[in-house]
């Protein structure tokens, strides 16, 4: 325990519970990240927007230390992620949950053996009191009537309600939440909104939310990240942005279909490229 | 000529590589068996998914295979007037190579194929990062009892390949073929050997089932995650893990019944 | 629950009949060597030729099997081969002018030792020597013989 300060003693911590810092990530021969600064504040919810293939979901897996970067730092909670061996990642990431795209239900385990995995695997706790806890956790996400269907049985709103409640079994103090809009019906969306915010206040959870859905996302958020192209092109609360002045920003909020990104795709003079083929 | 070079220098890099990769993986994977022993129920879900299951093939197979060497055996037997050996030729073939290798190549194509499908969906899907996240070492937790079970389900469909095959052996021998029952079982008891025999056998058929699993399950975890990748892997494993059995067949062959 | 209590019930019989099928190759197919080498008494024979003897080739008297070949050597000052017998214990009472005979089982079957009692009255002990001894029959040989006499008449 006296290797690793608790978050509560670090004094750089209350503010922001995720500080990252000169972030530069490298995939093959695409760069990623290049000088990315962050601050995600604790017991807000963080919404880190931007087009789609700008790393977002590489963001997240940075913060949760399945990668590495180039350089720069990630500090989750006042410890360097990138440092830390494999126990002290362990141990820090029983702090956060993650919530994936699709879910990610273990398809082998029911509901509720889903709900209760993460309990199982970490606690010693008798199966009476992980039955409650478990059936707590899914009556917060109203899937308590659910608990014995088998993921493949659940639509993909439900199934990610499911990964919600799982995520939260442990109580952790931050949830990573990737694309947790994309591809609901209204409804389903409707409900992850209404569940994202009232969890992350009633829990007093640190959330982080990554997203291209403009309006669900600003909806909810306290304060928002625009990345583009490997940098945080704007950030605020969401009323600033709505103000930025970056046409940029701009196009994206309002998807118009042109403007700084051009409609089209890079290409060589449209008369000539035509007249090209007919000699 | 110098394509040609590069490309063979590649490749023996590349496979050199996976090699390397896949002997880290089994060393993580083997520091899970540990962990393992207080939460058996985890590897006897696994002995169902890779044994259990894979019993009805091992088994009609083995039947099938046995009454073949029977009537094959008589054939060439006959000449010489030596049936009553039939039950040695049976036993012998089955106890020493048909039943493990057999065996090893059917649960290659069963089970093997199977794992490698499962955790590569398990990876496609995201459910492996997922228990990253949720603080849980999925080699552990995911590949580590499914070894195990292959490692133990192996050696006893195995057996259970050369028992059903004496069997089948036997009904054709006696049954069709009208070999004297006492002759056909004494002179296999004369010449089978509990250790030489049984148990060599019983010894190939675990380091198979290690084998053909720790493939099936590397070639799972290192699938590219999508469904063409998985599909691929698939394959590899039942080419690889068939090859792997046969190569590794004569060289234990050649270690244990060598010196006779 | 039940889900799991039916699969360990599944591979709870899938154990017992990979057991069964173990039990059933090692005692119905195979012979469970009912004395191993530690337990039996041994006795030395040589011979001028011991054909296609082998190691753990039987050893009997009367037919009935009363140890085995456990060893095979070659002395070469004599240049005969020298055969340990492993004789189990309870036959301790084999004469000291016992024979022993190279055999073969039907015309191509496998070699063995056959034992005869002689009529001494001390018995062979562990180490000792049989002086008896005839070798095995070389087919080849025996063809070529049969051929020089039919020649001869």
């Amino acid at each position: 325990m006296s290797a690793e300060p608790l978050s509560t003693e670090q004094p750089s911590v209350p503010e922001a519970w995720v500080r990252i810092r000169g972030l530069r990530y490298v995939r093959g021969e695409q760069v990623i990240f290049d000088g990315v600064d962050m601050d995600i504040p604790r017991g807000r919810l963080t919404a880190i927007m931007g087009p789609s293939g700008t790393g977002k979901t590489t963001l997240l897996r940075l913060i949760g230390g399945q990668l590495r970067a180039d350089a720069g730092t990630v500090e989750v909670a006042g410890q360097n992620v990138a440092s830390l061996h494999s126990k002290a990642l362990y141990r820090l990431r029983k702090r956060m949950g993650m919530l994936f795209q699709n879910g990610a239900l273990l398809t082998d385990l029911s509901v509720f053996d889903n709900v209760a995995f993460p309990l199982r695997e970490h606690t010693r706790l008798p199966e009476r009191m992980i039955r409650d806890l478990v059936l707590m956790k899914l009556h917060a996400v109203g899937l308590r009537g659910a608990r014995e269907l088998m993921p493949a049985q659940l639509s993909g709103g439900m199934a990610r309600r499911v990964a919600l409640a799982r995520a939260i079994a442990l109580d952790p103090e931050m949830v990573l939440f990737d694309e947790p809009f994309t591809g609901q019906d209204p409804i389903s969306l409707g409900v992850l909104v209404t569940l994202l915010r009232s969890l992350t206040d009633a829990l007093g959870l640190t959330s982080v939310v990554v997203s291209h859905d403009v309006q669900e996302s600003l909806s909810i958020a306290d304060y928002v990240y625009v990345i583009s192209a490997g940098r945080v092109v704007e950030h605020g609360t969401p009323q600033a942005l709505w103000q930025s002045t970056s046409p940029w920003v701009q196009q994206f909020l309002q998807g118009q279909s042109d403007g700084p990104v051009p409609f089209h795709y890079p290409a060589s003079d449209y008369r000539a490229d035509l007249l090209a083929d007919g000699l | 000529m110098m394509d040609f070079l590069q490309r063979l220098g590649a490749t023996t890099l590349g496979v050199t590589e996976r090699i390397g990769r896949g002997h880290l993986f089994l060393l993580y994977v083997l520091g899970g068996f540990p962990s393992l022993l207080p939460r058996f129920g985890l590897v006897i879900k696994q002995i169902y998914a890779s044994g259990v299951l894979s019993l009805l093939i091992i088994a009609v197979s083995g039947l099938f295979v046995g009454m073949v060497l029977a009537l094959q055996g008589y054939n060439t037997l006959v000449d010489f007037g030596a049936t009553e050996s039939l039950g040695v030729v049976v036993a012998l073939s089955l106890v020493r190579e048909l039943g493990p290798v057999m065996g090893a190549l059917l649960f290659a194509g069963r089970a093997g194929s199977a794992l490698t499908a499962e955790i590569g969906l398990m990876k496609a899907t995201e459910q492996l990062s997922a228990m990253e996240m949720m603080a849980v070492n999925p080699l552990h937790r995911v590949v580590a009892p499914r070894l195990l079970g292959g490692i133990i389900a192996m050696p006893l469909l195995a057996a259970i390949f050369s028992a059903v095959g004496i069997v089948g052996g036997y009904l054709v021998a006696v049954g069709l073929l009208g070999v004297d029952e006492g002759a056909f079982w004494s002179q296999m008891q004369a010449k089978v050997d509990l250790f030489d025999d049984v148990a060599s056998g019983v010894i190939k058929s675990v380091v198979f089932g290690f084998v053909v699993t720790w493939i099936a399950l590397f070639e799972g975890y290192d699938a590219v995650p999508t469904s063409e990748g998985v599909s691929r892997a698939t394959t590899r494993t039942v080419v690889h893990a068939s090859l792997a059995v046969l190569g590794l067949n004569f060289i234990l062959t050649a270690l244990m019944f060598g010196d006779d | 629950m039940m889900q799991s209590r039916s699969v360990q019930i599944w591979v709870g019989l899938f154990v017992i009949a990979g057991m069964a099928a173990l039990l059933m190759l090692s005692i119905k197919v195979s012979n469970i060597r009912a004395f191993s080498n530690e337990q039996g008494y041994e006795l030395n024979a040589n011979f001028e030729n011991i054909g296609g003897l082998k190691v753990r080739s039987p050893v009997t008297m009367a037919g009935v099997v009363v140890g085995r070949v456990s060893h095979i050597g070659f002395d070469s000052e004599i240049y005969e081969a020298v055969v340990t017998l492993n004789i189990d214990p309870r036959y301790d009472n084999l004469p000291e002018d016992t024979s022993a005979s190279i055999f073969t089982s039907g015309l191509l079957g496998e070699q063995y030792i056959g034992l005869e009692a002689g009529g001494a009255e001390n018995y062979l002990h562990d180490g000792d020597r049989i002086q008896l001894t005839q070798s095995a029959i070389v087919l080849e040989k025996l063809i070529g013989q049969f051929l020089v006499s039919q020649a001869d008449e």
